[in-house]
């Protein structure tokens, strides 16, 4: 949806630890992101590599690791996984799920020099 | 600097996350070594071993919005303190957003102090449309932005400066899926849908209806010419968001309003007592 800011933020964060943590250059950056975030992968690399250009993480290597989105059944109480917000419990048909996980966007860590 | 958030450049953010020289241990002992020099590498990581390069790893674990949290966190203390009730209004474009919102004003501006921030990407039209209601609006353009953040409502409060125990509507960018995950501080996402769009839009925009609280179905006083089904439209929305609440409004004819400016009194209300 909103990958660039997404980008964004993810350089900010990255220039202000370059900063506290006395590093010039990121070479990978590992990112965990959610089913149910929003967030297109593929979209994210497009813009990663669009907003680095000329900055400390220009060309680095952009790591991806999707997190399942998981909901709890108040029919079944129990913990199932989902892919949409809408999605049904695979087990019992109903909606009445309350979304637990999947909906984080985080950067992980780096790799730097 | 900025009283808000404390953004000028070199200040320290709200949560204190300043650890300049954090990870480079500089031990000054003071001793001598008796004539041997050890070589711990002239890198960054400090160490120095054979075939390794000077790159490390560094764990960071944080949230890729969580600047704009900080941010949105800030607003929502600083309303809190003045018994601001703050609502972020998201709709589609064309939804009728700003004609609702004038014709609450019109409505209420007797009894409530009422002010506005509009979010578009150009022209303060909205914003003058506001004002012409006789109440304080603040345009914010996004330029490029697909939504409002919680770095621009904080500026636009500086300025704007809402009265304490009023309440603050922010109008988004006509947008039903960015606004979704940047939260502003308010106290409650409202989306507005109108009928001559497809009921199925809670589904298709699941993110932006499992936010809000409160969906004002909008244009009602249309539903005789549409094939629109009002039922099927809320079913839709309690499977994204099985809390959320529906009112059937026409800014335009009125019908409904007064069940909006119910809600609008004992959100107000529940806002002043600090819930």
């Amino acid at each position: 949806m909103h990958e660039m800011s997404l980008c964004e933020g993810v350089l900010q964060v990255l220039e202000e630890h370059s900063r506290s943590q006395g590093f010039d250059r990121v070479t990978a950056v590992f990112l965990e992101i959610g089913g149910l975030s929003g967030v297109e992968p593929e979209a994210m690399r497009f813009c990663f590599d669009a907003v680095t250009r000329g900055t400390l993480a220009e060309r680095a290597a952009l790591e991806i690791e999707h997190v399942p989105g998981q909901a709890w059944c108040m029919q079944c109480a129990t913990t199932v996984q989902v892919n949409q917000r809408f999605d049904q419990c695979p087990d019992c048909d109903s909606y009445q799920l309350q979304v637990t996980g999947g909906d984080e966007m985080r950067i992980r860590e780096l790799e730097v020099e | 600097m900025c009283t808000v958030c404390g953004c000028a450049e070199g200040e320290v953010q709200v949560e204190g996350h300043d650890h300049s020289g954090g990870k480079t241990h500089n031990h000054d002992h003071g001793h001598s070594h008796h004539g041997h020099e050890h070589d711990y590498g002239q890198g960054p990581a400090g160490a120095h071993a054979p075939g390794m390069s000077q790159s490390r790893m560094v764990q960071i674990e944080e949230d890729i919005l969580g600047k704009n949290n900080q941010y949105a966190a800030a607003n929502r203390r600083w309303f809190n303190e003045r018994g601001i009730l703050a609502l972020n209004l998201v709709s589609s474009p064309g939804s009728g957003k700003t004609t609702l919102l004038t014709r609450t004003i019109e409505d209420l501006k007797a009894e409530m102090a009422l002010s506005v921030i509009e979010g578009d990407q150009q022209t303060a039209n909205d914003a003058e449309r506001i004002r012409s209601t006789g109440v304080k609006a603040l345009q914010i353009n996004t330029g490029k932005g697909c939504h409002l953040d919680g770095h621009m409502v904080g500026h636009a409060l500086e300025t704007l400066q809402p009265e304490s125990g009023s309440v603050l509507f922010i109008e988004n960018v006509g947008n039903l899926v960015c606004p979704a995950a940047f939260d502003l501080g308010e106290a409650h996402k409202v989306a507005i849908l109108s009928v001559t769009e497809g009921e199925d839009k809670p589904i298709k925009y699941p993110d932006m209806f499992h936010a809000a609280d409160l969906v004002l179905l909008n244009k009602i006083d249309l539903l005789p010419h549409l094939q629109f089904d009002v039922e099927q439209c809320i079913e839709y929305a309690r499977r994204v968001n099985p809390g959320i609440k529906v009112l059937k409004v026409s800014a335009t004819s009125g019908e409904g309003m007064p069940l909006w400016y119910q809600w609008l009194r004992a959100t107000q209300q529940m806002t002043a007592v600090g819930l």
